[in-house]
């Protein structure tokens, strides 16, 4: 149905959106917006189908559709969710207006008759020559490996492959590649916007374990702060954590300035969980090794250099980095044998 | 508006896991019987626990991508996706008979369609048996033509042998019953000369499978879901396809005197889709059509026939 024909069907039960009033008046129509009133005909209700507030009534009454539902309040927010007049919002709109979501970039574009069109990329291509794409599912492969070629486990890791770009999209298919990219994300930021997010806290999800997961429940609170600061951070994953220790105990980890909220441990965090727990169980126990004071600072090089996921980085010659692989192999060939460092048997008890 | 939801296991090591579960969305989607098809999973994205709430579909069949009935079907699938009137009394199966349950979810307005597990429909034999065809290339797999006396007198003189292979778990029964399932039914089938339940943690295991047939040619489908460390690495090697997976095996292989035609996971086979579809349909989603042209398009003519 046309824009016009659709105006003149609305027309008699009121349309009111966006700025744009249109009411049923003696025998004609009240037309109403911010720039002004008048009162048409239904030919000259027709006529105003290119107005921008006819078209946009148009295309999010009639195209978009899905009053209440996630995928319309993030196209809507997409455009600025209604923060300008409609014709002030065509302006940004017909040269493009971008925004970011996670290290996506969204780009929305006007086209005919008020329809949009979508397109959507790696923040880091915007402008770039990328290879294009037009079918949603496809971006289940085309981000599963970053671009070092490593499976990526968690999709809202930051380590989002470059090089491509959905284009050419209506509003759902570009919902449905944002859901590809980042799953969940479009739903539980609307729940959030809606005051609806439901969170489960590490209590409730630790509580619910069972199997080989059911021991997460002993990870005392220091060790799940650390484990907060190892995995639920923005370096290692884009969504901001809503999850606390327990409705009345916050974890100190900050929560994160991703867009998209965290409403419960994911299960890599659980899976991670799991190992941490066990690792905890055992004491402490003293160890005496020798290691210059240099030696001492290589290896907390080493672990920052790990847990930052920088030992690409590390040159080859960079023999003044501590992490540098041929000074970890030298420190390897002097201080560590087949008991381990400096000799010492981690479990001395063995060796006696 | 009604959606599918295909749950599977997933994995944080292997990327190829969740192939299977896409794959076979893509074949129903493409059917067009569903206003939504959407893949979840335990250990990736979307999670069991957050699936329900991207679907705009108020109506949603939900189909464990599993071999067995068991833990992930009986607790751990309910409880992530907060059906909580579920009992796995509502199954009323003894280990192979689930069929579907009704249920709300607690955190959606929506209704579940909770089915049980492609591994343990009925047609999941025709899908053994379709994995034997497409493996061996021979539509005519394990029938022998009694009149043409000729074909008992080829390359084997047994006919076919067929091993289909389960992982076995002393925890969880329920694991070996769908193997033995399957196995019977093919076997009643009478379609191939001797049909062989075999296992990789429990008796009769897999390493001796040659010592089971007397069929020259056997035929060896594992029941499981995705390609992965079993079926390529530990199966070839267990059955002495090969000495190490990474040189990988030959199709067919031969093992003492045998050979062994090795098809891999049988979740890769298309007409997976099909399964996953009469789940639904079971469950009372008007599919019937879209099951027609699954069928037809996943090589599973001959079985909608009556084969």
């Amino acid at each position: 149905m046309s824009v016009a024909d659709a105006l003149a069907d609305a027309a008699d039960a009121g349309i009111d959106f966006d700025g744009l009033t249109v009411e049923p008046y003696r025998d004609a129509y009240r037309w109403q917006t911010p720039d002004g009133e008048a009162v048409v005909t239904e030919a000259e209700l027709r006529e105003r189908a290119d107005s921008p507030y006819a078209t946009n009534w148009h295309y999010w009454e009639r195209v978009v559709e899905g009053h209440d539902t996630a995928r319309r309040a993030f196209l809507r927010w997409l455009e600025g969710d209604g923060e300008h007049a409609v014709p002030e919002r065509y302006d940004h709109l017909r040269g493009g207006h971008t925004r970011h979501w996670g290290e996506l970039a969204v780009t929305v574009v006007l086209s005919e008759d008020g329809q949009r069109r979508y397109e959507v990329r790696h923040e880091d291509d915007l402008g770039a020559d990328v290879d294009a794409y037009t079918d949603p599912l496809e971006a289940r492969q085309l981000v599963k490996h970053d671009d070092d070629g490593r499976y990526r486990p968690l999709s809202t890791a930051p380590t989002l492959p470059t090089g491509w770009a959905f284009v050419d999209l209506d509003g759902s298919d570009l919902v449905q590649t944002v859901e590809y990219v980042y799953p969940a994300t479009v739903a539980n930021w609307h729940r959030e916007r809606e005051g609806d997010l439901d969170v489960d806290h590490w209590e409730d999800a630790a509580g619910r374990q069972s199997g080989i997961y059911e021991i997460v429940q002993q990870l005392d609170g220091d060790a799940l702060e650390w484990a907060a600061e190892a995995c639920c951070v923005d370096s290692q994953c884009l969504k901001r954590r809503e999850w606390d220790e327990s409705e009345d105990e916050e974890l100190d980890v900050p929560r994160g300035d991703g867009e998209f909220p965290c409403r419960e441990p994911c299960s890599l965090f659980i899976a991670a969980a799991r190992k941490f727990t066990t690792l905890e169980r055992e004491e402490t126990r003293e160890y005496t090794f020798e290691l210059t004071p240099e030696e001492k600072e290589q290896v907390e090089d080493i672990v920052d250099a790990v847990a930052d996921g920088r030992t690409d980085e590390i040159r080859e010659a960079d023999v003044y980095e501590g992490a540098n692989r041929y000074r970890a192999r030298f420190l390897r060939a002097k201080r560590m044998d087949e008991h381990g460092l400096s000799g010492t048997p981690t479990y001395p008890e063995d060796h006696e | 508006m009604q959606a599918l939801v295909i749950v599977g296991h997933g994995s944080h090591l292997n990327p190829g896991s969740s192939d299977p579960a896409f794959a076979h969305a893509d074949t129903i989607r493409e059917a067009g019987a569903f206003d939504e098809v959407r893949e979840a999973f335990w250990k990736e994205e979307p999670s069991f626990r957050e699936v329900l709430r991207t679907l705009e579909s108020d109506e949603v069949y939900v189909v464990p991508l599993f071999i067995s009935e068991g833990y992930f079907t009986e607790q751990v699938i309910p409880r992530e996706l907060r059906l909580d009137d579920w009992d796995p009394e509502n199954w009323d199966s003894d280990g192979t008979d689930a069929d579907h349950v009704t249920l709300d979810a607690a955190d959606v307005e929506k209704t579940v369609h909770y089915c049980g597990p492609v591994g343990t429909h009925d047609s999941m034999s025709d899908v053994i048996v379709q994995r034997a065809k497409s493996i061996t290339g021979d539509e005519d797999v394990g029938e022998v033509d009694e009149s043409d006396s000729s074909a008992r007198q080829t390359e084997s003189d047994g006919g076919f042998g067929l091993a289909v292979v389960g992982h076995g778990t002393e925890r969880n029964e329920n694991s070996a019953k769908a193997i033995h399932y399957h196995a019977d039914r093919i076997r009643e089938m009478g379609r191939f000369d001797e049909v062989q339940a075999v296992f990789m943690d429990e008796d009769p295991e897999v390493d001796d499978v040659t010592d089971f047939f007397e069929s020259e040619d056997i035929v060896v489908v594992p029941l499981f879901v995705a390609d992965g460390f079993h079926t390529q690495e530990d199966i070839p090697e267990d059955m002495g396809l090969t000495d190490d997976y990474r040189d990988g095996y030959p199709v067919p292989g031969e093992v003492d005197g045998h050979r062994i035609w090795y098809s891999g996971a049988v979740g890769t086979e298309p007409l997976v889709a099909d399964v996953i579809l009469e789940r639904a349909e079971d469950a009372g989603a008007p599919v019937h059509d879209a099951v027609e042209a699954v069928r037809e398009k996943t090589g599973g003519a001959d079985a909608a026939a009556g084969d």
